[in-house]
Parts: structure tokens; sequence; C-alpha cells
């Protein structure tokens, strides 16, 4: 079993590295193809004037972006790679953060509304409306907001907690909704089998509803956790803050023309991360769901 | 013994005066599910309901177990309201499917009306273990749901249902779903256990043979309104596989197909 299991995840990554290899071969591929019709300076029929051009600008070599995880920025003695670390494990704590209130938050506004046919349906267009407004328009309210009016807690306000506040916006949203659903999963004979037991009403969410909702809340919780990523990113460019994958990818940017590699670097970095925290709950669904048969994605 | 245990042995388990269910009552889908139903069924009774599809079995023994309200007419179980019994947990339900959490194994699945007690965890687990031996599963305490035959799983549905000794079990079509040869196999088990147990039966089911092979008395009903159409007793003495052959079992089971023709044809 152990070693079938070690075997399974050997294959995937190998499936992986092969997955790695052929993204960079399709780049360099398009930088070359791209590179080509520039140096032609013609446009070449059909395919040239649908397709952009590229140069070592736009589309650093990938020996480039490697060398860029390596090499120290100008002035620095840290290689760029690690400073891309700290940005990320900035993030990530924004991010987990906002991802953990997101799922409280989120969790708590499946159960009230799954206890009331009424109340789910008065107010779950609201819920959904809630994500109509553009995380860009209200990062810097709850920026502003959060460094003046924050001073009544227990504990001191600090920008990144405005920014996780941005990502829990976006992650109790899937949470909610999937939760829901979970909540409303059970059928009515395991309804009707905890009320024949005199079941009271928290026991049954204990015992029943949230235990069926698990599968549901875990694709949910994939969802939320890139998004909260996603969150926390936007949040730092939008709303100014300093540190931070967010703020890297913008300061990169700025200077982009001295560095291309480097603003690839931190952008793959954004990537690495949202994908670092998608394993995270995949491994833990693993671990906690594993035994109704479902499969981790590794 | 003093004069109150005997009145309280001699008090049915179930009495139901006047029954009547209508769902939805006053819109255009209103049905009038069961009708004026009176019944008895004694303290240690093997009962089955038979009937058609759709005559009122099952919501007669959702009234008993007070998981819907009758529209008029009393339930009462062990002397109480039906509601009260379901509070004082008196009974437990079987159903057809077997209805386990597939998030649970097979032992802590049997443990959790006694976790809903509030039954200390020692206590839940050297429980389960009896409940495991009674019902013949002993080595499958922590296999998963999913990995039980469909009998298996019915069997576990039985022992969770048992696990708090309630005084009276109350069985929608437990083994509806079940291949003949292992249904003629619950059925013995399910007597045995009866025997052991000294519960009360209310048992739905489709099968006349079943009906008649399980039951001290055969309840049988008509549909359109439900009422009940005949109460036969069902005398068989010993029931074991012999009991299958006995000429007194086919008698039995013409008494009641007939009682269920004649309700067909009205
Ligand atoms: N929740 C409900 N709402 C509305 N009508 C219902 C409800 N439950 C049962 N009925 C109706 O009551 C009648 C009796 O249903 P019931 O389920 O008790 O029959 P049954 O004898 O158990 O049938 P079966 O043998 O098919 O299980 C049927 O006409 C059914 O449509
Ligand atoms: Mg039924």
């Amino acid at each position: 079993m152990g070693l079938k299991r070690l075997r399974g995840s050997i294959r995937q990554a190998i499936v992986f590295a092969l997955f790695v290899g052929l993204l960079m071969a399709a780049y360099s591929a398009y930088k070359g193809f791209g590179q080509s019709i520039d140096d032609a300076q013609t446009d070449w029929p059909v395919v040239g004037s649908i397709l952009p051009r590229t140069d070592d600008l736009t589309m650093p070599s990938v020996l480039e972006i490697i060398a860029g995880v390596f090499d120290a920025p100008r002035g620095l003695d840290e290689a760029f790679g690690s400073i891309v670390l700290r940005e990320a494990a900035f993030t990530l704590r924004e991010a987990a953060v906002g991802f953990s209130a997101g799922v409280i938050v989120g969790l708590a506004i499946a159960i009230v509304l799954s206890s009331s046919r009424l109340l789910e349906r008065a107010l779950v267009p609201h819920v959904i409306a809630s994500q109509t407004i553009p995380l860009i328009a209200i990062a810097p309210i709850v920026v502003i907001w959060g460094r003046k009016n924050m001073d009544f807690l227990p504990w001191e306000w600090h920008d990144w907690m405005s920014v996780s506040l941005i990502a829990t916006y976006l992650t109790f949203f899937p949470v909610a909704i999937n939760g829901l659903r979970g909540l409303h999963s059970p059928s009515s004979e395991a309804l009707e089998l905890m009320d024949s037991y005199a079941a009271r009403r928290g026991q049954t969410l204990w015992r029943l509803r949230l235990p069926a909702s698990l599968p549901y809340l875990f694709s949910a919780f994939k969802i939320a956790a890139t998004a909260s990523v996603v969150g926390a990113i936007v949040g730092e460019i939008s709303a100014g803050v300093t540190g931070g994958l967010g703020r890297r990818i913008l300061l990169e940017a700025q200077r982009y023309t001295t560095g291309p590699e480097r603003l690839y670097v931190a952008v793959l970095g954004a990537a690495a991360l949202g994908i670092f925290v998608f394993l995270c709950i995949s491994l833990l669904e693993y671990s906690l769901v594993r035994r109704k048969g479902t499969e981790a994605i590794l | 013994m003093t004069a109150e245990s005997v009145t309280s042995e001699r008090m049915p388990a179930v009495e139901i005066r006047g029954a009547t269910k209508v769902f939805n009552p006053g819109e255009a889908n209103e049905v009038l599910a069961l009708d004026n139903i009176d019944l008895n069924v004694g303290a240690g009774d093997f009962v089955t309901l038979i009937g058609p599809s759709g005559c009122g079995k099952s919501t007669l023994l959702r009234l008993v177990a007070a998981l819907v309200d009758s529209t008029s007419g009393t339930v009462l179980v062990n002397g109480k309201s039906a509601d009260q019994a379901r509070l004082d947990r008196d009974y437990s339900m079987v159903f057809q499917k077997a209805g386990l959490f597939d998030w649970r194994d097979v032992s802590r699945n049997i443990e959790l009306p006694l976790e809903l007690m509030g039954w200390r965890a020692a206590d839940r687990r050297r429980r389960s273990k009896e409940m495991l031996e009674l019902v013949k599963l002993e080595d499958f305490a922590h296999h998963h749901p999913l990995e039980l035959s469909g009998g298996m799983a019915q069997r576990v549905a039985i022992a969770r249902a048992m696990s708090f000794e309630p005084a009276l079990l109350l069985m929608d079509e437990p083994f509806g779903a079940l291949d003949e040869m292992t249904r003629e196999h619950m059925q013995n088990e399910l007597l045995r256990i009866w025997s052991e147990t000294e519960t009360t039966v209310i048992f739905v089911t489709h099968s006349i043979s079943e009906a008649v092979f399980l039951s001290t008395k055969v309840v049988v009903m008509s549909p359109r309104p439900g009422r009940i159409a005949a109460v036969i007793d069902n005398d068989l003495g010993t029931r074991d596989d012999t009991a299958r052959d006995a000429p007194q079992f086919f008698a039995n089971v013409s008494a009641v197909r007939k009682v269920l023709r004649a309700g067909e044809s009205q």
C-alpha cells in the first residue's frame, strides 16, 4: 500500500517535471519565433500580423530567468530568489490570515443561512452581490479605514492586516456558497435518523451536516486558498502597502528595463505561492477526507 | 411482583386511536394518507404492516416515531405522546437504506446514538462491541461502510438501532433492497435478536411471506385512503427454516393474500 502510494507520488512528480519542461520549451520556442519575426522586420504572412513579436526585453530567455533567481540585484549581496522568498513569506502570512478569517466568516454565514430557508432566500443574493464589487475599488478604502479606525482593537493594526481583510473578502464567498450546499447535502433519511434519536440542532450540525459538508468545503478551500493569494497580491498593489510579492512585482515592473528577468521571477514566485497553498489544502484534505475514498490532487 | 409492575407489563407498547394524516391540507395536492387508524401493539409483539405501495405504511410508522404529526387522533408510545417517547429515546428506526455515515467506521456508526445520548467513550466502545457480536460482525469493527455488502450494512444499521436498547424497533422495509438469500438470512437473524432482546417490533414490508414468517400479528392495509383492512394473528410457533415449509405458514400466507386481494378489488 505504502509502496504503491510512493510509486504514485514519484510518477506524479515525473509528470509535473515533464510539464514544466514542456512549458519552458514552448516558451523558448515562441521566443525564438517572435524574435525571428522581429529580426526579419517584415510582417510574415498571416501569423506575423496576429502574433506579437518579442525581443530579449519582453521575453528574457529561460536561462536568464533562472540566472535571475540566483543573481543578486545591483547594490545588494542577497540572491534575488531569496528576496522573493522573503516577500512570498510576507504575502503568505497575509493570505493565511485572510484565508483563515474567510473560512470562519464563510462557515458562519453558511451555518446561519442553512438554519432557515427564509434567511437563505433573503440573504444569498446579497452574498453574491458582494463579489461584484471590484477588489481594486475596495482595497484603498480598507487600508485607509484600517489606518484610522482600528485603534479600538487590543492589538496594533498593521497595513498587512488590511491586506488580509481584502483576502478575506475573496475567500469567504466560496466557503459560504459551497458550505451552504454541503450543509444541505444530507439525505432526508439521514436527517430523520438524527431526529429519531432526538438529536439537538447542534448535534445534527456537528455529527451530520458538517462532516457531510467536508468534500464541498474542501473544494471551496482550494479555490479560497488560491484566491487568498490573489487577494493579498492585488491588495498589496492597489493599497500601496510596503512589502510582499505584490509590492515586489510593482517595483520590478517599474525598473523592468534594467532587469526584465526579475519581474518574471517575482511573477513565477506568485504562481508558486498559489500552487503551494493549493497543495497544502489538498494534503489536509487527503489526511482528513481520505476515508471517503477521495483522492488528493497532488 | 407489585400491582404496578403488572399493569406496566400489560401496557401496550403502541396505542393508536383514530389517527388521521392529511398531507398538504387545503392545497391542490392534498392527500389523505391515513384515515382513522386504530391499532394496538402489545409489548414484545412483532407486528408487520403490509399493503400496496402508497397505502400509508411509512406514514403510519413515522407517526409512531413522531417524525410527522397526526392531523387528528392520538398516538401513544409506552403510554406517552409519540413525541415524548421520541425525546425519551423509547424507540429506534431502521430504514430501507442502511444510511450509515461513511465518514465513520462501522464501530463508530453503531456508537452514534450513544454519543448523542452522552455516553462515555469507554461505555460506547464496550456496547458497540457487544452489538457487533449480536449481529455477528465482530471482525468488521473498523471497516468502512463502503466496504460492506448490502446485508452487512443493514446489520450494522440494526446494531446501531439496538445499541441503546430501545423498547421499540420501527423498521421500514429494512430488507427491501436485499437479495432473497440474504433476506432470509437476515430474517432469521432479526428473529434471533428479537427473541434475545424482547424488543417490540413494527416492521413494514411488501412481502407476504416475510410478513407471515416474521410476525406475531400481520396488519394488512388498503390504499386511498390508507385504512387497516384486517389484523391477522399469526402464530407459527417456532420460527426457523422448517417453519418456512410448514403447512401453517402457507395457510397464513394465503389468508393474508386473500385480504390484500380483497382490498385491491374494492
Ligand atoms: N411528505 C409527504 N408529503 C406529501 N405527501 C406524502 C408525504 N409522504 C407521503 N405522502 C403521501 O402519502 C401516501 C402514503 O405514503 P407512504 O409513503 O406512507 O406509503 P407507503 O405505504 O409507505 O408506500 P411504499 O410501499 O411505496 O413505501 C402517498 O400517497 C404519498 O404520496
Ligand atoms: Mg414506504
